[in-house]
């Protein structure tokens, strides 16, 4: 719209964006405050918005009672692991779809997304079971290969897209240049496709991070991550608003940052890019 | 690029992807399906023979069946309502020349970033609590009285909390939709003398279609497996047991695995004829 | 050196046979421009010699060695693409170095060949830029220098030009043609447009469906057009193609007459007719003539003084020494 808009109509636009920005973060703005006031300012009637007296008491009690950081370093294993054990397997098939593509390429993809339509309570006992079976029941690596499993057709998806915006003339140049295909993959390939790695990488950690349907019911005390934590405070300890405010606060945070780093690659890697 | 050499080598990259995705599909596929035949209660007695197709029916015919029915249309409805109204509503309004632009995109899409059972209890505690919640001060704040949100208003809560969630979702599609659309083509509609709201009605939302489509499909498929937020709120008391909610209490809680298995059979089912139409749409976009 | 040649060369895609088995030498030092309209096989004829896809049969010698399985990177050849295709993540210097490090070329050698290609191509104040930061005219420099530094026995452009604007086309056009006197290296173009292979080439390979239709000089192709498909493509604007009576006149089903070899008159002539659009050039003037039995509109060239306008009444008059005649099947008859 290459128009001059008044600066009346840019005031309006303004005032009700943030309005409605702000009432839609509110929820979140409300948490991170009541993470710093005491247990008594945190209930009070007529709640207090900013008038408190600023605490960090809150995060000292929930890193002293309950092994915050096995939580977190259970989150970050499971949500890392299953990214980075995707993107190994994603990477060479992704590349070979782009790159060499056959009669069957799409219905591969287009099958490879329909498992990710597969409900997971349908599936839940006999996953419960194996996990029996092979004695991985609340460990760590069983999420992490469940989770890269529920995630590699988007993983792959994501890489298929950022590679077919690589143009094939580029690695023909490459050939002809008498690049081998370990040069045309190290020097050429590679460079270019690192950005599109990364931001699939970022958005699967993001979705790892938030997954909670099999990391409650597959994790116990050992290898809960952060969705369980949290799960936690659903008894009478919710109650203690200020504790749960900086629980989640503390759990939410990393993502949040993450989360608006990759807001641009969220649309075409939530939508298998039907929607650009 | 079409060498023999490349292809063969092709295959081969793509075999783990492929094999690993088949084994995930079809061995707990297998299983649910051979389960959901069998009397199984692995705390009373295990594996207590074939029953046919007792399962089946005696999933539909019990008396949690058709309301868990309702409840997940309700939900899925609702939530599918709520977003793509508002979503579409909040796609045009940031679509607007303004201050801060950047800045406000984050604050509508941040709690898609939020953990689901973080959202659950935030909303639960400190929201919908109907002696501490923001919104019981709220009310009363009014003179009315509070509230008891996910006991009296169960279903409403469930989907005002999984709204929320959801809305940075549809908003952004609808945004990123928009933001395609062709200003010619509106510059054109205003010249044929078009008001604005003609222009909406006949330009941006045809446009919009395909993003709105694409939208109710993936929450779709997302909404109808929704877990944490009923697992953390209720636990799916009030009324707000959905069907996946109950085929995990038959399979977990109840330890009778034949039933829940042959239930799972039926949200497969179901989810798949969703995902047939998504996948259309997906393909399409393919060969273009 | 650069001597290729193709042996009964052929390629199919699937079911679909895009180039017939076809045999074509092209020698050294030639400049050869494959020209054709859009599928008729050209760019895939190329990509076959550089070696970017496999030959379904036949054989192809590269300085009288079989090439026909040797890798694209193996065959000594150098190409530019349509979209140039750097590498954005280089600047220009690595990106025109980056053949050499392939190859292994020393350092100083190195140096020395850019410096050498950026002079040639006025590339010196821009090695450290990015290709992104380049203009597109610039950046066929740098893909043309990439393929320079390579000292190829044979450069292959694949329509190199078709992403530029119209001026620098022209500049470009001439470019090329200097780097080609000066190397005196084997250049085969490929290119959809006839003005560039009439005012590039040394020969020209006219293809249609696969098939060579001709080959030939320029100006053997404007002269002596072996068909109909050659005389409408070479020649701007088209050769004006007469059906019906006035060719039966010549014994032929078609008699041919380039715009450029119509006499005009405001009095009398072979042709009665009327100005339909008259475009205007300023040297010459195109005029689109209706009224002509078997060939409407016909196109003629007229000096750019000549006062005609829409609706004017005139007569046309064929140079005959200059008429083409063709066969029912299309072929030319002397």
């Amino acid at each position: 719209m290459a128009r001059n808009v008044t600066n009346q109509r840019k005031i309006i636009n303004t005032t009700a964006a943030w309005a409605v920005g702000l009432l839609i973060f509110f929820p979140i703005l409300w948490t991170i405050l009541t993470s710093f006031k005491t247990e008594a300012q945190a209930i009070a009637d007529p709640p207090i918005f900013l008038g408190f007296d600023w605490t960090i008491e809150n995060y000292k009690a929930v890193l002293e009672r309950s092994n915050y950081g096995r939580f977190l370093w259970n989150s970050i294993i499971i949500a890392g692991g299953s990214t980075i054990l995707g993107i190994i397997i994603a990477v060479p098939a992704a590349w070979s779809m782009a790159f060499v593509p056959s009669k069957r390429t799409k219905d591969i993809l287009l099958w490879m997304l329909s498992t990710k339509m597969l409900p997971a309570v349908g599936v839940l006992y006999p996953i419960y079971l194996l996990c029996i079976r092979f004695g991985i029941l609340d460990s760590k690596i069983a999420l992490v290969f469940i989770l890269m499993l529920i995630n590699l057709p988007i993983i792959v998806w994501m890489l298929y897209t950022y590679f077919k915006e690589i143009p094939g003339e580029i690695l023909e140049a490459a050939r002809m240049d008498g690049a081998s295909l370990k040069d045309e993959v190290l020097y050429v390939l590679t460079p270019m496709a690192i950005p599109g790695i990364a931001s699939t990488m970022l958005l699967n950690v993001i979705l790892a991070w938030n997954e909670a349907f099999w990391t409650l019911n597959l994790t116990a005390a050992k290898a809960a991550p952060l969705t369980a934590f949290i799960a936690s405070y659903s008894s009478p300890e919710g109650l203690f608003y200020a504790k749960l405010s900086a629980a989640s606060t503390m759990a939410i945070a990393p993502i949040l940052i993450l989360g608006w780093f990759s807001q641009k690659q969220l649309v075409s890697g939530l939508t298998f890019g039907a929607v650009k | 690029m079409a060498t023999q050499h490349s292809r063969s080598a092709a295959r081969l990259m793509m075999a783990p992807a492929v094999i690993l995705l088949l084994g995930w599909m079809l061995v707990p596929l297998t299983m649910t399906v051979y389960f959901s035949f069998k009397k199984y209660l692995p705390l009373r007695g295990g594996d207590l023979g074939w029953v046919g197709f007792d399962n089946y029916v005696r999933f539909v015919t019990s008396s949690a069946f058709w309301p868990s029915v309702m409840t997940t249309l309700i939900i899925v409805g609702g939530v599918l309502a709520i977003t793509v109204i508002l979503g579409i509503g909040l796609a045009i309004l940031l679509n607007q020349p303004m201050w801060g632009q950047g800045m406000v995109r984050i604050l509508v899409i941040a709690p898609f970033f939020v953990m689901p059972t973080v959202s659950a209890l935030v909303w639960k505690n400190m929201f919908m609590d109907p002696n501490y919640g923001l919104l019981a001060h709220l009310w009363e704040f009014f003179g009315a009285t509070p509230v008891e949100w996910l006991s009296q208003a169960s279903l409403t809560s469930i989907v005002i909390i999984v709204s929320w969630q959801w809305l940075p979702f549809a908003t952004l599609i609808l945004l990123t939709a928009i933001q395609s659309l062709d200003s010619e083509q509106l510059e054109a509609a205003e010249m044929d003398g078009a008001p604005a709201s003609k222009r909406f009605a006949f330009i941006t939302l045809p446009h919009l279609g395909r993003a709105i489509t694409v939208v109710i499909l993936i929450q779709t498929i997302f909404l109808l497996s929704i877990f944490a937020e009923i697992f953390v709120t209720t636990g799916g008391a009030f009324g707000t047991k959905t069907l996946t909610y109950l085929i995990f209490q038959r399979v977990l809680e109840s330890q009778n695995v034949g039933l829940g298995s042959a239930g799972g059979v039926y949200a497969i089912i179901l989810a798949n004829i969703v995902a047939i139409f998504l996948m259309r749409i997906v393909g399409k976009n393919l060969d273009a | 050196m650069g001597q290729i040649k193709l042996n009964q060369v052929s390629k199919s895609f699937g079911d679909v046979e895009v180039i017939p088995p076809l045999d074509l030498t092209i020698e050294d030092g030639e400049f050869t421009v494959f020209v054709g309209p859009s599928g008729c096989g050209k760019s895939t004829l190329l990509r076959l010699i550089a070696g970017l896809e496999d030959i379904t049969s036949g054989h192809i010698e590269i300085d009288g060695a079989d090439a026909t399985n040797v890798p694209p990177a193996k065959r000594g050849l150098a190409m530019v693409f349509q979209s140039y295709a750097l590498y954005p993540h280089m600047s220009v210097r690595k990106n025109i170095a980056f053949p050499m490090r392939m190859a292994g070329v020393p350092a100083d050698e190195q140096e020395r060949r850019i410096d050498a290609a950026a002079k040639a191509l006025n590339l010196t104040d821009y090695l450290d830029r990015r290709p992104g930061q380049l203009s597109g005219g610039q950046r066929q420099r740098v893909a043309i220098g990439r393929a320079i530094v390579r000292e190829p026995s044979a450069f292959l452009f694949d329509e190199p030009l078709s992403n530029l604007d119209a001026a620098l086309r022209v500049g470009m056009r001439m470019e090329i043609s200097e780097l080609h006197k000066k190397l005196a290296t084997t250049m085969i173009y490929v290119t959809h447009d006839q003005v560039e292979a009439m005012t590039m080439a040394d020969r020209i390979v006219v293809l249609r469906k696969g098939f060579i239709e001709q080959i030939g000089s320029p100006l053997e192709l404007y002269h002596k057009p072996c068909n109909e498909f050659v005389a409408g493509f070479i020649g701007s604007p088209k050769m004006n193609l007469i059906k019906g009576t006035e060719a039966d006149k010549h014994g032929v089903a078609t008699i041919g007459i380039r715009p450029e070899h119509l006499d005009v008159s405001s009095t009398d002539g072979a042709w009665k007719a009327t100005v339909g659009i008259a475009e205007h050039l300023g040297s010459d003037t195109f005029l689109h003539i209706h009224g002509v039995e078997g060939c409407d509109p016909m196109t003629a060239r007229v000096d750019g003084e000549l006062p005609v306008k829409h609706g004017d009444t005139i007569y046309l008059t064929p140079q005959l020494d200059k008429l083409h005649k063709f066969d029912a099947q299309g072929l030319r008859v002397d």
